[in-house]
């Protein structure tokens, strides 16, 4: 049984009950048959991917649904050297997805390799039209600068053979040549009330009775994150049904522990704490959360904990050190130093309170 | 619609055509009637009719057919390093030219056009020095670059040099109306003059908004979208969060803060855009503080904007930036 994300993904832009405009836009925009290379950017959750997938069956109809997942080597002929590297793709017979951050350093030359071999095998439909394929490129921004310098040319050369939809949440690192060569479109997160719209509008379909009280929870906890709304709502649904007015929406574990170790920083400020919430931060790390999730994590934890007084140094510091976080090779040593600061700055003012 | 970008497609034809660099346009149209030219170095910041001056002097000397062959055109995303200048600018610099076709002048030289020629490494320009010289008689150089002094001296002392300027609103909105009633485009209210300050004075952007804006809106453009598909930020959203910045007692605690930055990550607008519109209104409107003051808030924003350069996250930084432009504003 497929999930309620994927069971009530809008699959045509009719569907659409958030960001109408856009899928209105989009309609309009392939009407001809046509549409130029095209970037989504907006937080996750915020339905860029649902978007794409229905642009693609608004051209080539429910054929686009018929994916295969393929992993193949590719060989690929450098001046200097040959490369070969294994790639993980996801294709219809009328576009291919990948998220070219998989393959590393190597990404530039991946890329324009598989764009070239998309011109070659280029379709032909019986009537002459439609004879362009697809590229899906997801999270470009993670795409290295190298490139995309080497986009700007090839898209502009294989444009009639190729079109490019990339998706990326963090447009700043999307250079402005490839920005301008695309038509951008932002997908801002849905209002709290979309969020409940949709919410109630499931809960319809799957004849659940939801309370209100309850149903604000979700929203509140999703953080206009339309997807985590969604999981949670299901989550809960196999926790207790009917929901109980007083209910809590069940919380992912790793935010449980991340809530934990902000309440141990501020419950006491010592080095024998900081080791126990080192053994914490490992554990987090261990078990694959991205280290700069829980730096932002952790610092919204804090704020909510402490005092106007010390929330901006305490931002200021979550920006330094998730800054050299980026820049660094070990993620653990900059959320030590972060902590260790916060400690050392939280007992400071309270030393200077008189509390301690 | 034609899938044609239009900046390609109303790309000017003849030099005189270029908009708004006059003194470029009358010294290279009597270098013209001669024909003959000198190398050429052109800068100027993007958008302002470089690349555009350098394919129309083409045009004119040697007509579309013959451009083919005499023309060489390298930009930033070619291989350019030290051994293609060796190899490849060498051997098409020391060819000897074919016979010319009637109708163009067809000076007896080839053109060699360097875009972007500020990204070439200085080995690669060092390594043009005699080059240029050796076949001077057969080719001239056009280097394309938006930063004269990242160009080494011994290259632009063999040019003549010509700056362009970012183009005039008034000039533009003359460009923005005539492909408008060529594509028969209408323009919504506002829609000019947001055009204008979006793009600031860069033509193929204003053009490439329009496009964008022209192909989602169905033939109609209006101030909205504009904004949208440019990526700039709703004005409404930068002033709110410049209020927020500035305010203080119960309207400037933190909290107040952390919500507008959450709110604008929620919207998906790019922080390095937020960063950028945040200084211009913390600028536009000096509310009569002192200018030290000011000073402080922009080196925070000068700071964050080089942390988000090197990949930091856009939620900790914006929040952080937010409350040093409050703290700066708010210090005595």
């Amino acid at each position: 049984m497929p999930l309620w994300v994927d069971k009530y993904r809008p699959n045509s832009f009719d569907k659409f009950v958030v960001h109408k405009d856009i899928a209105d836009n989009l309609k309009k925009l392939v009407a001809t048959g046509d549409f130029p290379h095209t970037l989504f950017y907006g937080p996750p959750g915020a339905g860029k991917k649902t978007l794409v997938m229905a642009l693609l069956r608004a051209i080539y109809g429910a054929g686009v649904e018929k994916v295969r997942v393929e992993t193949k080597p590719w060989k690929i002929d450098l001046p200097s050297r040959k490369l070969e590297v294994e790639l993980t793709t996801l294709s219809s017979n009328h576009h291919l997805e990948l998220n070219p951050a998989d393959v590393g350093s190597n990404d530039r030359y991946v890329v324009q390799e598989i764009i070239k071999e998309m011109a070659r095998s280029r379709p032909m439909g019986a009537d002459g039209s439609r004879g362009f394929k697809v590229l899906v490129l997801n999270e470009v921004d993670r795409l290295s600068k190298e490139a995309q310098q080497g986009l700007r040319r090839t898209m502009e050369k294989y444009s009639s053979a190729c079109r490019l939809i990339m998706v990326c949440s963090n447009v700043s690192k999307v250079m402005e040549p490839v920005r301008s060569r695309c038509l951008c479109v932002r997908v801002a997160a849905p209002s709290d009330a979309q969020v409940m719209e949709v919410l109630q509008g499931v809960a319809k379909k799957e004849n659940l009775v939801l309370p209100e009280a309850f149903a604000a929870r979700v929203v509140d906890y999703a953080g206009r994150n339309l997807r985590r709304a969604l999981l949670c709502l299901e989550v809960c649904r196999a926790q207790q049904y009917p929901f109980g007015d007083s209910q809590e929406p069940q919380r992912a574990d790793w935010e449980l522990y991340i809530a934990e170790v902000a309440k141990n920083i501020m419950d006491e400020q010592s080095p024998k704490q900081l080791y126990l919430v080192r053994s914490k931060l490992y554990e987090l790390l261990a078990n694959c959360v991205p280290p700069e999730l829980i730096m932002r994590q952790l610092t919204f934890e804090l704020l909510k904990r402490m005092d106007d007084e010390i929330k901006l140094e305490t931002v200021s510091y979550a920006a330094q050190f998730e800054q050299r976080l980026q820049e660094g090779a070990k993620a653990i040593f900059h959320l030590e130093a972060f902590v260790a600061r916060v400690m050392s700055n939280v007992k400071t003012y309270l030393v200077s309170c008189g509390l301690a | 619609m034609s899938t044609q970008p239009w900046v390609e497609k109303y790309r000017p034809k003849n030099v005189s055509e270029v908009a708004y660099q006059e003194e470029v346009v009358n010294t290279l149209t009597r270098a013209l009637e001669t024909a003959n030219l000198p190398h050429l170095l052109f800068y100027g910041p993007p958008g302002t009719g470089k690349t555009s001056t350098a394919l129309a002097i083409a045009r004119q000397l040697y007509g579309p057919e013959l451009m083919k062959s005499r023309v060489l055109e390298l930009n930033a995303s070619d291989e350019r390093g030290i051994h293609v200048v060796r190899e490849k600018v060498k051997a098409f610099a020391a060819t000897a030219v074919g016979a010319p076709v009637p109708g163009y002048p067809c000076p007896p030289y080839k053109l060699l056009i360097l875009d972007e020629a500020d990204s070439m490494t200085q080995d690669a320009q060092n390594a043009l020095r005699r080059t240029m010289e050796t076949y001077s008689r057969v080719t001239r150089f056009v280097f394309i670059c938006n930063y004269v002094s990242r160009i080494i001296e011994p290259l632009a002392s063999r040019c003549a040099k010509f700056r362009f300027k970012p183009l005039q609103p008034a000039i533009m909105a003359g460009r923005i109306e005539h492909i408008c009633e060529r594509e028969s485009v209408t323009l919504g209210p506002g829609a000019l003059d947001t055009l204008s300050a979006v793009s600031g004075g860069d033509l193929r952007r204003a053009i490439n908004t329009l496009q964008s804006a022209a192909r989602l809106g169905g033939g109609h453009v209006d101030r909205a979208t504009l904004l949208d598909v440019s990526g700039q930020v709703a004005p409404e959203v930068v002033s709110s969060l410049a209020a927020a910045c500035r305010a203080t007692g119960a309207a400037g605690r933190f909290g107040a803060l952390q919500k507008q930055v959450q709110n604008i990550i929620a919207e998906g607008y790019a922080a390095q855009q937020v960063l950028l519109q945040l200084q211009a209104e913390l600028l536009s409107g000096a509310d009569g503080g002192s200018d030290l003051r000011l000073c402080g808030a922009l080196e925070a924003l000068a700071g964050a904007d080089y942390s988000l350069v090197v990949g930091a996250d856009e939620a900790l930084q914006l929040l952080n930036v937010t409350g040093q432009v409050h703290a700066a504003l708010a210090a005595a």
